[in-house]
């Protein structure tokens, strides 16, 4: 019952998932319509091309579908909202749970390539094509996806103390 | 290299250059104690947020999600759904459906694909009002129902509207569209209330005896498409109907 190559994905679906809309049982409601999806589409990839990259190019567009009707927009920060730090205040060294924080505070679009890029660690190329964006839109979001978080953090040095899960 | 962009030093951090672009950088920033401190920043972002999610990869997968790419087993419960279907239609199942206090309400696959079968047979009567009123039919089922409704159109797929009828379904009122090609295939449209909370879902697929069904749900309600044809070939029809109601 493991043969099929998508299987060896979920994990890092989930981890995706959960980062992305943060709630545990909502991020497995989008891993499972993922994977509904791309298994009625199966047919449709490209063998030899980068199953990974095609199943996250599915993961958007089903989170896309759903942000834009509702069901993930109360998350949806403006943009050009202005920065408020989320650091406590008494502690000279960050927690994790700060970061999640200030992740939660980007914008979706935001939040997607920075976690391709840092936590998937998808190539700008690959990231460029799983989100149906030119490349220097990719840079665009990255670069200010990380200026937020570093003002949101105070430029403090990050220390891992508990691991949030 | 010549300048030093942003974008060298996000590929910097990330891994992404050459050996001789990585030197040109970490000379660029031995000088640039600004972009030095913002680099180091977003280096320790990255390993925060890796620290903070990497752990869900140990975590075991949920059965329901590792069971999605098994579908094939489901063909050998397509046996035992038929027996259920005929159950259903001999008025047995009408007794778990009814039956105050029993909380196995039908499927949506389920209840369009018995409505397929029931009525994508009829020779003289399969639809309450043809598609020559079509626009009386929208307008009817659309009131009946309480949506804005809008029959598909299918023909460049070469199904065109036969018409459609008003059913009677668990959650009340449901529109049915019909539709055939030149061969006398049929191919049904179930649009019904569903239950709870409003929500959205991708498409999934069943096999319901001989029928097959894509179905989804939009908000309060569900759409199910059944024909007796290809999973394949039904999915482009679906892919189709699915962006002429949401365009």
């Amino acid at each position: 019952m493991t043969g099929h190559p998508i299987v060896e994905h979920i994990p890092r679906l989930r981890r995706y998932a959960r980062a992305l809309v943060g709630d545990r049982y909502a991020a497995d409601d989008l891993v499972q319509d993922t994977l509904e999806r791309a298994w009625n589409k199966f047919y449709l990839w490209r063998p030899g091309s980068d199953l990974r990259a095609w199943l996250f190019a599915i993961m958007h567009n089903v989170f896309v579908n759903q942000a834009r009707r509702r069901r993930y927009e109360v998350e949806q920060p403006l943009d050009d909202m202005p920065a408020m730090a989320v650091r406590a205040t008494q502690s000279d060294q960050l927690e994790l749970h700060d970061v999640d924080r200030a992740l939660r505070t980007l914008s979706l679009e935001q939040r997607e390539v920075v976690l391709l890029v840092v936590v998937e660690q998808l190539t700008y190329g690959e990231v460029s094509r799983a989100l149906e964006i030119p490349i220097g839109t990719v840079m665009s979001r990255l670069s200010r996806a990380r200026e937020r978080l570093r003002q949101l953090l105070g430029g403090q040095s990050v220390v891992p103390l508990k691991v949030v899960k | 290299m010549k300048q030093i962009t942003d974008s060298d030093l996000h590929a910097f951090v990330d891994a992404r250059l050459s050996a001789s672009d990585r030197a040109s950088v970490e000379a660029y920033l031995a000088d640039h104690a600004e972009d030095a401190e913002r680099v180091k920043t977003w280096r320790e972002q990255a390993s925060a947020l890796r620290a903070l999610y990497d752990p869900i990869l140990e975590e075991p997968v949920p059965p329901e999600l590792a069971a999605v790419p098994h579908r094939p087993a489901w063909h050998r419960y397509a046996v035992a759904a038929s027996f259920f279907l005929v159950g259903i239609a001999t008025g047995w199942g009408a007794k778990a459906t009814f039956a105050p206090g029993v909380q196995t309400p039908l499927s949506l696959p389920r209840q369009a694909a018995i409505a397929h079968v029931v009525y994508a047979p009829e020779v003289r009567h399969p639809v309450e009002v043809p598609a020559s009123d079509e626009e009386h039919l929208v307008r009817w089922l659309s009131k009946r129902v309480g949506k804005d409704l809008k029959a598909p159109h299918l023909g460049p797929l070469g199904y065109d509207l036969v018409g459609g009828r008003l059913l009677s379904g668990p959650q009340g009122p449901v529109a049915h569209f019909m539709y055939q090609d030149a061969r006398g295939q049929r191919l049904t449209l179930y649009v019904s209330r569903t239950r709870g909370e409003p929500r959205d879902t991708a498409f999934r697929y069943s096999q319901e005896d001989r029928v097959s069904v894509f179905y989804w749900v939009d908000g309060n309600f569900g759409y199910a498409l059944s024909g007796e044809i290809g999973r394949e070939q039904l999915l482009k029809i679906a892919d189709v109907v699915y962006k002429q109601l949401n365009p």
